[in-house]
């Protein structure tokens, strides 16, 4: 879900870092005591269980897209896995 | 368009089933761990888009699944005293321990709560401190840094009235238990995208070495676990076994340090019992000594007795690979989704009720 903003974080104990995401219209606050690291709003972050498990900008999302559909492209075209993908 | 719709679509997918075809040569047995790859199979019909030659079994990896009925009466047990209210995952509550569940417990006015997060059963106990708040800690390492931070939480800000029953699990330890057995015969494993973005693509190497296993770890989109099963195909096809990571989107190598240090910091690995597997060596969590009074069992006196699986249920057998759900005499007739006997057909991620909800019903 995309972070759309941060709230808390003045103090660890009493007022701890929170994220507010959204995804088709649903917005829900999320822990982050155990993401990778603090996200900007904007990034996205994986959530289980309440909590934020890893923080991803959009061009890391895309980017196993962009390998699949570079391998993809190249299958149809050429009948074969791009080089460097061979068996 | 989204992210997320570019994963499912034919542009990507197809080419990829195109190539698992021509790649699959010999027939492999290909193990799909984790139970949220199990469903996202059976919803996207990814089965019937793949060569005869691959045979998927589902895994251990159904977090409800695994807790044995023992574990479900513990919380049954919490459920029946006064004072008490159980906080749990929703796909825990119609479980059958030793014939009974959560859910009959609260229809004869147990006090449960269905939460999405265990640091909503504290917000609870925040708000009723006459009441002592009890967390049935089930889940793989995906789950459990968010119950250690939840105790952390709890400590910091003096809540004395919230507790766990400790039933976590850790995945390697189950797998390595899995493949040590000469019965199961699996040639691939694909391995879970959360547990593994805690734990680390590189933690599956020791098992891939050992057993000469080809492991991909994958996401669970429908690109995500072709190109998953690809990956493995071209492995076995070549026999290299090794490990790839096929999700690097949200998987590293060395997974998540800050989630691994909290488990760390609040739990110390023991034995565990898994339903269907028996004890495992150093595949469960319990509390550090110095987070005892978090221990709902010692805090409330419950013992864990043993307990008689369901008579005629096979979950077990289904949960090692070693049958599939049609079966088991009880799939379809005696046990649906809708009256349940086995963990299996409870969860949402259980592998009867993927088969009996996309299968069409009797096998």
């Amino acid at each position: 879900m995309q972070v759309v903003a941060l709230k808390g974080g003045s103090d660890a104990l009493l007022d701890p870092p929170l994220a507010l995401v959204e995804s088709d219209g649903v917005r829900k606050e999320i822990r982050l005591e155990m993401a990778d690291r603090i996200p900007v709003p904007g990034e996205y972050v994986i959530i289980h269980a309440g909590f934020a498990i890893r923080t991803l900008t959009e061009e890391e999302a895309e980017y196993n897209l962009d390998l699949m559909r570079q391998m993809a492209e190249v299958l149809e075209s050429q009948g074969r896995l791009p080089r460097g993908m061979e068996p | 368009m989204k992210c997320v719709d570019g994963f499912r679509s034919r542009e990507v997918t197809a080419p990829l089933v195109q190539e698992l075809a021509r790649s699959v040569t010999r027939p492999v047995r290909i193990m799909e761990v984790c139970g949220t790859h199990t469903m996202a199979i059976f919803r996207h019909g990814i089965r019937s888009l793949l060569p005869e030659g691959i045979t998927l079994l589902s895994g251990p990896g159904c977090p409800v699944c695994v807790t044995p009925a023992s574990h479900i009466d513990a919380f049954l047990a919490a459920a029946d005293l006064d004072q008490v209210t159980i906080a749990t995952f929703g796909d825990l509550i119609r479980v059958p321990g030793t014939g009974r569940s959560l859910a009959g417990a609260r229809a004869r006015g147990a006090r449960v709560e269905v939460v999405y997060s265990p640091m909503d059963g504290l917000a609870l106990a925040q708000r009723h401190s006459e009441r002592t708040v009890v967390f049935p800690a089930i889940g793989f390492e995906t789950t459990a840094p968010a119950i250690a931070a939840t105790i952390l939480a709890a400590e910091r800000l003096g809540i004395v009235n919230f507790v766990i029953i400790g039933a976590n699990k850790t995945m390697p330890q189950a797998l390595e238990g899995l493949m040590s057995d000469p019965e199961l015969q699996v040639d691939g494993l694909l391995c879970p995208g959360h547990v593994s973005a805690i734990i680390g693509a590189g933690a599956y190497r020791p098992l891939a070495d050992q057993y000469r296993l080809a492991c991909a770890v994958a996401g669970f989109e429908p690109a995500d676990i072709l190109a998953g099963l690809l990956s493995l195909v071209r492995r076995i096809n070549t026999g290299r076994p090794g490990v790839d990571n096929c999700y690097t989107r949200a998987v590293t190598a060395e997974g998540n340090g800050r989630a691994q240090h909290l488990i760390d910091q609040v739990f110390e690995p023991v034995d565990s019992e898994w339903r269907g597997l028996g004890v495992i060596p150093g595949s469960g969590l319990a509390l550090r000594e110095q987070y005892r009074r978090f221990d709902g069992m010692e805090q409330l006196g419950i013992a864990v007795q043993p307990a008689q699986e369901p008579k005629g249920c096979r979950c077990g057998a289904i949960l090692k690979g070693r049958l599939l759900p049609p079966d088991c005499p009880l799939y379809g007739t005696a046990c649906t989704p809708l009256q349940p006997v086995g963990p299996c057909m409870v969860s949402n991620e259980g592998t009867c009720a993927a088969y009996y909800r996309y299968g069409g019903g009797i096998g």
